[in-house]
């Protein structure tokens, strides 16, 4: 998985939500050690302090927490795993929505056309 | 004893009657990655130089780690220069026994190393080197060293672009965590990600010096963006408006 980072947005807030989305993958299980921020920032090519921040905002969500020994641990809480899912699932909902209306379909027609889809 | 690593105060340069720096305030804490921007000619190197000691200000004042620039502030700080300062018959290992002798915090094994990792062969003398090959072995020079203060002056221009993804790795994996990296480039598009503060100079002047995430929050465009912005050079009409 790759790190994809826009440019006009901070970077924080867009390291954090991939990290959130490798977690709902479960390319970081449930449970398991995440990496050190050293080696997730030299990885994302990010300064280690951004990565820190984006850390420190799992650990806000609940997503991880920090372990006794040094490290952070990944959720075994599966309502915030679903809830995560949930938010993640919202944020693709309304990127459809928004490319529908900048191709010039009202929100009606974009949910009928989505069903369609599936006939 | 202060919170910064680097203290500037009415900093002021000149080169005979040519202002370099007119007037630098910065402050700067620890453990910090900082990219000093700028065009060409706007004082990033004097800065540096000012810095390490290679020159000597004009007026105002300067500290590293509290102390005035001198033998203390140079055994703390780490310099990549613009440009190499060593014969071309001496091989990349002579150098580590240089430095070795030199500094008390250079470590070989970390060089040899991060020769292997960049694919440098440490027994090749500098002029069979390529251009980038020079750079590569500067760069391990300067980041084998635990320093507090990395000064490094473009340390990425001459090296093609995958090159510089694996320097500016080199570069975050090895600095010691409680150092500061102060780098100068023109390349941001490219050192934006890893830097937590940018500092914009034009004409000798500081015009903004805050975090990357708060430009980006503030302007909604990226560092590189803003920065062909401001310095956006303004082309000269003939025969008036358009």
């Amino acid at each position: 998985m790759d790190w994809k980072l826009d440019d006009g947005r901070p970077i924080w807030p867009q390291l954090s939500q991939q990290l959130a989305r490798r977690i709902i993958a479960g390319v970081y299980p449930p449970g398991s050690r995440l990496p050190p921020v050293r080696e997730l920032a030299a990885e994302a090519g990010v300064n280690p302090n951004t990565m820190q921040r984006a850390l420190a905002q799992l650990e806000q969500e609940g997503l991880a927490r920090a372990d006794r020994t040094a490290g952070r641990l990944v959720t075994q809480d599966a309502a915030v795993l679903d809830a995560a899912r949930l938010r993640e699932a919202q944020d693709v909902i309304r990127t459809y929505f928004e490319a529908m209306s900048a191709l010039g379909y009202s929100r009606e027609r974009a949910v009928e056309l989505l069903k369609e889809e599936f006939r | 004893m202060s919170d910064f690593l680097i203290e500037c105060r009415g900093l002021y340069k000149s080169y005979g009657l040519r202002p370099a720096l007119s007037g630098v305030d910065l402050a700067v804490g620890p453990g910090r990655i900082v990219g000093l921007l700028g065009p060409n000619g706007s004082g990033k190197t004097t800065l540096i130089k000012l810095l390490c000691g290679l020159l000597q200000p004009t007026r105002g004042e300067l500290t590293v780690d509290g102390s005035a620039i001198g033998p203390y502030t140079k055994s703390v700080i780490s310099y990549l220069p613009d440009r190499m300062y060593f014969a071309d018959w001496m091989k990349a290992v002579d150098l580590f026994d240089l430095f070795r002798d030199f500094y008390a915090d250079f470590e070989y094994e970390k060089a040899m190393a991060m020769c292997r990792s960049l694919g440098v062969e440490p027994g090749d003398r500098l002029k069979s080197m390529s251009k980038g090959t020079k750079e590569k072995v500067q760069l391990v020079l300067a980041m084998s060293r635990a320093a507090k203060l990395y000064l490094l002056d473009e340390p990425i221009a001459g090296v093609d672009p995958a090159a510089r993804d694996f320097i500016l790795r080199t570069i975050l994996t090895n600095y010691n965590e409680e150092g500061t990296v102060l780098l100068s480039t023109h390349l941001i598009s490219d050192i934006e990600k890893v830097l937590d503060e940018a500092v914009f100079l034009k004409e000798g002047r500081i015009m903004l010096h805050a975090t990357v995430d708060d430009i980006r929050e503030k302007e909604g465009k990226s560092v590189d963006a803003l920065f062909r912005e401001i310095f956006r050079a303004e082309p000269m009409w003939e025969g008036g408006e358009l």
